[in-house]
């Protein structure tokens, strides 16, 4: 499979990372690359075989249902560019 | 499972086009939030209408270098949902990641589960009248995280937005195409809801936003949902609208309605359906397509690479089997079978565990009929006039016990009685000293009441004549005698020596 310009600019798009439409080329054949060495790695056949989700064997980290975190709305805010009576103030956003 | 006759189905409904029948099939996405103290994945609290931006960690503000730990509580409480809709719990479920972006979701995903959900296939009984329910399929259940809230009406240019409900546990629970009309719809969200309150899983509020629900609908020709049945072939279906994030149950029908009747007119007018997602809007009583979501419906799942998949071990989910509460169908069924209740008065005292379990106090060693009709009757009219809930009741189960026994025990009539409630509602008190303070106790002394009888015919001689012609007038009699005994006479008592004194 191999990934054509009009797809490369759509990926970008949805991920939200400007590429000029100069660098589209390249950037489809970069990936196409990528896309061909999976296709290479799909001819191992994996029948029956659990995918590794871990080095070691280890189980997933549970926390208690205790609240411990949070009550600092001024440092949540600090990094905002625009933050207004506790909230984040955003570009209008309307369905 | 209860053992009992397996109810018959509702009819679908069918609305008449212009140029033939048609039929609705729904499936409905319930978002239900899980009942918790902190959130899917950090410590801060989920409380609703605090401080904004107050309920937040640096998790769930996605700051660089932080990582997901989740709560082992919300897994417990899907897994206990899970149990109460008869479904199969997994006991190896995985995160994935479900990539777009919107202010309110500052990861940039949701976490979710797509390909391995923590619940699979379960069934929810909807009853739509005495005998006939429909049996709704699950699908699945998923847990996920909420998004913030964002809001659009403080400023005209810019948009505010709160992240205290980023990362509270959700519960998506996904149902087969099984629902076949409005009122089906809405009576499905309602059982849901009823499980969930009774489970302690989700508080079921809707108006804080607590259970919505996204509704896909279709239409079909009579016949082609049976040949769907027989398959599970969804080509036999028509082309599904989805109405998202209804949170009434008014709204959620008149949405279906509406809906149902856009797609008729198309298809018969030779269109085609597209399928796409809609947004009700109640004040123009409408659906509208919301085309800027379509292409950020391209989610990129992928397996979220913060989180190992979840293991849980049987042991532990057969302890959350162990200790579940006993659910609505199977506390009703149990009132009607032991209270010797009528299948609407059992399903009224059942619609919320506070409430059956107030029933169960009041009736506790006494007539569960006549309990259930002083809960219903009297103490949730009386509530419901003045705008409160069971818990708000100034009259305790032991109070209203008590009245319901004096009844029972022929020491009070019905009448009085009333009047003992309202003094206890108003004044509070135990009902069997006032009785006895207040001379409230009905007078069965037939020798008392004989008096009355005697005095009460001697002082009305044209009406004793009238009675001896028409017998039906002998209850004139009988009404005189209690008034004259403010009505502590036995009606019973006053009604037998009444036929017998005017030789009837």
């Amino acid at each position: 499979m191999s990934i054509d310009i009009d797809t490369a600019r759509k990926v970008a798009h949805l991920a939200r990372i400007a590429v000029p439409e100069a660098e589209l080329p390249a950037l489809a054949g970069e990936l196409s690359g990528i896309l061909s060495f999976m296709e290479q790695l799909n001819e191992v056949d994996v029948t029956g075989i659990e995918p590794m989700t871990s080095v070691t064997p280890m189980r997933l980290k549970r926390r208690e249902d205790v609240v411990t975190d949070g009550g600092y709305q001024a440092r949540i805010l600090s990094n905002a560019p625009d933050a207004r009576e506790g909230f984040f103030a955003v570009p209008k956003v309307v369905e | 499972m209860l053992d009992h006759p397996r109810a018959r189905s509702p009819e679908p409904k069918v609305i008449a086009g212009a140029k033939s029948d048609w039929e609705l099939v729904i499936g409905l996405e319930v978002h239900a939030q899980v009942a918790s103290n902190a959130k899917l994945f950090s410590g801060a609290s989920t409380l609703f209408g605090s401080e904004p931006n107050s309920n937040v960690a640096f998790v769930d503000a996605a700051m660089p270098g932080m990582l997901p730990v989740i709560n082992e509580y919300c897994v417990a409480q899907a897994v206990r949902t899970g149990l109460g809709l008869k479904a199969q719990i997994n006991l190896v479920s995985a995160f994935d990641r479900k990539n777009y972006f919107y202010p309110d979701l500052p990861q940039g995903y949701q976490i979710s589960q797509l390909y391995q959900p923590i619940v699979g296939e379960g069934e929810i009984i909807v009853e739509m009248g005495p005998g006939v329910a429909r049996h709704v399929r699950i699908e699945r259940i998923h847990l996920e995280q909420d998004a913030g809230k964002s809001i659009h009406d403080m400023d005209p240019t810019m948009s505010f937005v709160d992240l205290n409900r980023t990362g509270v546990a959700l519960m998506e629970i996904v149902s087969r195409p099984d629902i076949r009309g409005p009122e089906e719809a809405a009576a499905y969200v309602a059982k849901l809801r009823q499980i969930l309150r009774y489970l302690g899983t989700c508080d079921g509020n809707m108006q804080n936003g607590n259970l919505r629900c996204d509704v896909n609908v279709s239409v079909c020709k009579p016949g082609a949902y049976e040949k769907y049945q027989e398959t599970q072939d969804f080509s036999h279906l028509g082309t599904r609208c989805e109405i998202k994030n209804m949170n009434s149950m008014r709204f959620i029908q008149q949405a279906i309605d509406y809906e149902a009747r856009r797609q008729i007119a198309i298809v018969e007018d030779g269109g085609k359906i597209i399928q796409e997602t809609r947004l009700y809007d109640p004040d123009k009583g409408e659906t509208r397509s919301m085309r800027s979501k379509e292409e950020a419906h391209d989610y990129r799942y992928f397996p979220c690479p913060d989180l190992l998949p979840l293991e849980i071990e049987q042991a532990w989910v057969d302890a959350i089997a162990g200790a579940m509460p006993e659910l609505p169908d199977e506390k009703k069924l149990r009132f009607i079978n032991d209270f010797g209740l009528s299948d609407y008065d059992a399903g009224v005292l059942t619609a919320e565990a506070e409430n059956a379990a107030y029933f169960e106090k009041v009736a506790e060693g006494t007539d569960g009929k006549l309990a259930a009709n002083w809960v219903i009757n009297e103490l949730f009219g009386r509530l419901k006039k003045e705008g409160h809930d069971i818990g708000e009741s100034p009259v305790s189960p032991e109070q209203l016990g008590a009245i319901v026994r004096l009844i029972k025990a022929g020491d009070i009539s019905g009448k009085i009685a009333k009047d003992l409630f309202e003094i206890v509602y108003t004044e509070g008190g135990d009902p069997a000293e006032i009785v006895t303070a207040r001379g409230m106790k009905q007078v069965t002394d037939t020798t008392a009441i004989e008096a009355m009888v005697d005095e009460i015919i001697a002082q009305n001689p044209a009406q004793v004549e009238k009675a001896k012609e028409n017998p039906k007038l002998a209850g004139w009699f009988t009404g005189q005698v209690l008034k004259a005994s403010g009505g502590k006479a036995n009606p019973a008592a006053v009604t037998e020596l009444v036929t017998r004194k005017l030789g009837l």
